[in-house]
């Protein structure tokens, strides 16, 4: 779980050029990283990428924060 | 000014009249163009036209979803670098009275034209997207717009890329990524150079310019909308007719 979240962290840092130090749990991508819709889809997209998984576009309407990100794909590696 | 010096350009349908204008127009200014088309033996002479610097050839057979979908990356990989400008250029028609239309002339212009426009444009994107620059467009038809009779399917498949052109110009214009399409009216062609003096003089009452296009005229318009100087022009259709039809 912890490595997932630190790959997260790493493309949400590197995608939205944002402050590590912002790039916590609950941080909201859109609220509180400076994202916008666009932005949203290319993450999720990286994510498919990096983890290797297919995440479907109602999963990704509840991808609104790094945590929710974690979850998901921790799930799904899991499963 | 218009310099394209350090870009990438595929253009498709590279083998035929306009795609060929189109392609030495980018190569002029400075580009790397990958050329594709069907018949590899074209893309090679043109390739050699150009000199064989800056020019790569990709064969890809744009009915073919599987392997238009893997075209861009393709063409990367001949390229040896990302995509900068994706000219949608290639198209076919097939024409005759929507009465007698088979269902077979409908989709292969609309997968030809239009589909392919759609699975290379969401290709190129994912570069563009992250690159936060790019340049995308499609030639389109005058017809597109006016209508002509016995070209339902082309022109609702000129019509729709320009609709597809608009809505994605909005998608990606915070990403400085501009979609735009340039409009052909009569360009001359092989197709034109078989009409009779009658059929000649008839097509050209209806431009008041008095005289067909060249590939020329249409390479212009791409390689302004591909500049950066034509980057504030987004999710335009600019009309290349010799004032045949003012929209
Ligand atoms: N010429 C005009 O007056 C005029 C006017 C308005 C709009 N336009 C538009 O301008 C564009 C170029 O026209 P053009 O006059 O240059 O036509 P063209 O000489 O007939 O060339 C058509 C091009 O499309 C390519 N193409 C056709 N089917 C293909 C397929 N299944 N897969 C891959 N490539 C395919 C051909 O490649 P291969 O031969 O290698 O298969 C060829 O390079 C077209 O979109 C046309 O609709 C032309």
């Amino acid at each position: 779980m912890s490595d997932t979240l630190e790959r997260v962290r790493k493309i949400v840092i590197e995608h939205l050029d944002a402050d590590p130090a912002k790039v916590t749990e609950k941080a909201s991508f859109i609220d509180d990283l400076g994202a916008d819709s666009l932005d949203n889809v290319e993450l999720v997209m990286a994510f498919e990428e990096e983890f290797d998984i297919e995440i479907p576009d109602d999963a990704a309407e509840h991808i609104q924060t790094v945590g929710d990100a974690v979850k998901f794909i921790g799930e799904r590696l899991g499963a | 000014m218009f310099d394209l010096t350090g870009k990438t350009a595929l253009v498709t349908g590279a083998t035929g009249g306009l795609g060929g204008a189109i392609a030495r127009g980018f190569h002029a200014q400075g580009a790397h163009v990958v050329l594709t088309g069907t018949r590899a033996a074209a893309l090679a002479a043109l390739a050699d036209a150009l000199g064989g610097e800056r020019v790569s050839q990709v064969v890809c057979d744009l009915a073919d979803s599987v392997a238009v979908d893997g075209l861009v990356a393709a063409a990367e990989a001949a390229a040896g670098g990302p995509l900068d400008i994706l000219v949608a250029n290639a198209g076919v028609t097939r024409d005759g009275l929507l009465l007698r239309m088979k269902d077979d002339d409908w989709s292969t212009v609309m997968k030809v034209n239009l589909e392919s426009y759609f699975r290379l444009s969401r290709a190129a994107l994912r570069g563009m997207m992250k690159r936060r620059s790019g340049r995308i467009i499609g030639v389109t038809s005058v017809v597109g717009v006016t209508g002509n009779p016995g070209q339902t399917n082309y022109a609702a498949s000129k019509a729709g890329m320009i609709g597809f052109s608009k809505a994605l110009a909005q998608e990606v214009a915070s990403r400085n990524i501009t979609v735009n399409c340039v409009a052909p009216g009569f360009i001359e062609s092989p197709m034109t150079d078989v009409l009779n003096e009658a059929q000649k003089a008839q097509i050209l009452s209806t431009i008041p310019q008095g005289r067909l296009g060249s590939g020329g005229d249409i390479a212009a318009a791409c390689v302004y909308l591909a500049s950066d100087e034509g980057g504030y022009v987004t999710g335009q259709t600019l009309h290349v007719n010799g004032g045949m039809a003012m929209i």
